[in-house]
């Protein structure tokens, strides 16, 4: 039952990354690309996704648990440690380099794209890494 | 140049949004891609492996669907320069699941939340990004 209502809700996600244009790098780019050919459309996105998520937390928080599964894992960590900026700085290289976050990535590799079929393989291999070089023995939950 | 689009992209931002809040809703997580991605690798320290491969799966197979529902074509640049996109996708998986999180789970779900450490890492991935492609476009 929990891989049905993910699997819509990946849909869902999903779509929202093709409609709001995000699977395509050219546009990431541009967004990135303030002084020369910028293109404001992600700042809509993040505007678009924050709005609903923020109202949406605030009513789905108030229960007492979810649905299904016993608790809501919420990171709770307030530090701001030498990995919060690292791990940020190394993924806005990529970013910025390849025009593809995890998410629309992934997305795209249905479109099968040869940057695409390159670029998921390798951040598979590096989010193995890092998870390698991160996890001890008990892993704390967070985002 | 690609075209400014405010409002499909202010709608598809909100439908990424209830995805996250029913994500939350359903079975209590945050939905950040890198977390779930990173996490359909061994070792498995709970028990959400089928709900998190349901998610990716869904997450690949939307414009496969949406082209065989609807017709349409999507329309995308990827850079053809494979050792460049390979290097990038490197630095984009490692430092994603460094920091605990992406675009989705610290820019959309962290700011929902005003968590401050999120906060941070969206600022840095955002200026790291534009350093970048100032440095690629109009240094170099």
């Amino acid at each position: 039952m929990s891989f049905i209502v993910n699997l819509a809700l990946g849909l869902l996600f999903g779509a929202g990354l093709v409609i709001s244009g995000m699977s395509d790098p050219a546009k990431v780019l541009n967004f990135l690309d303030p002084a020369g050919t910028w293109d404001p459309s992600l700042a809509f996105v993040m505007g678009g996704a924050v709005i609903v998520t923020f109202l949406g937390y605030r009513l789905v928080l108030r229960r007492a648990g979810p649905i299904s599964g016993d608790t809501f894992h919420v990171p709770t960590r307030k530090d701001i440690d030498g990995r919060i900026l690292a791990g940020p700085a190394i993924f806005g290289i990529g970013w910025g380099l390849g025009g593809f976050c995890p998410g629309p990535a992934l997305t795209a590799l249905g479109l099968a794209a040869p940057g695409t079929l390159a670029f998921v393989p390798a951040m598979i291999v590096g989010m193995w890494i890092a998870r390698a070089l991160t996890e001890r023995p008990v892993a704390p939950q967070t985002a | 140049m690609t075209e400014f689009t405010p409002f499909a992209s202010l709608f598809g931002g909100a439908l990424i949004g209830l995805s996250a809040v029913l994500l939350m809703l359903w079975e209590g997580r945050i939905a950040g891609i890198s977390g779930i991605a990173g996490r359909l690798l061994p070792p498995y320290r709970d028990s959400a492996f089928l709900s998190r491969l349901g998610f990716i799966v869904g997450l690949v197979a939307a414009p496969i669907g949406m082209i065989a529902l609807t017709g349409i074509s999507i329309s995308q640049t990827v850079s053809s320069n494979l050792p460049l996109m390979m290097g990038a996708g490197l630095l984009v998986g490692f430092g994603s699941v460094y920091c605990n999180g992406c675009t989705s789970g610290h820019g959309v779900c962290g700011l929902s939340r005003l968590s401050t450490r999120s906060i941070v890492a969206t600022a840095t991935f955002m200026v790291a990004g534009i350093m970048t492609v100032f440095i690629i476009r109009h240094a170099i």
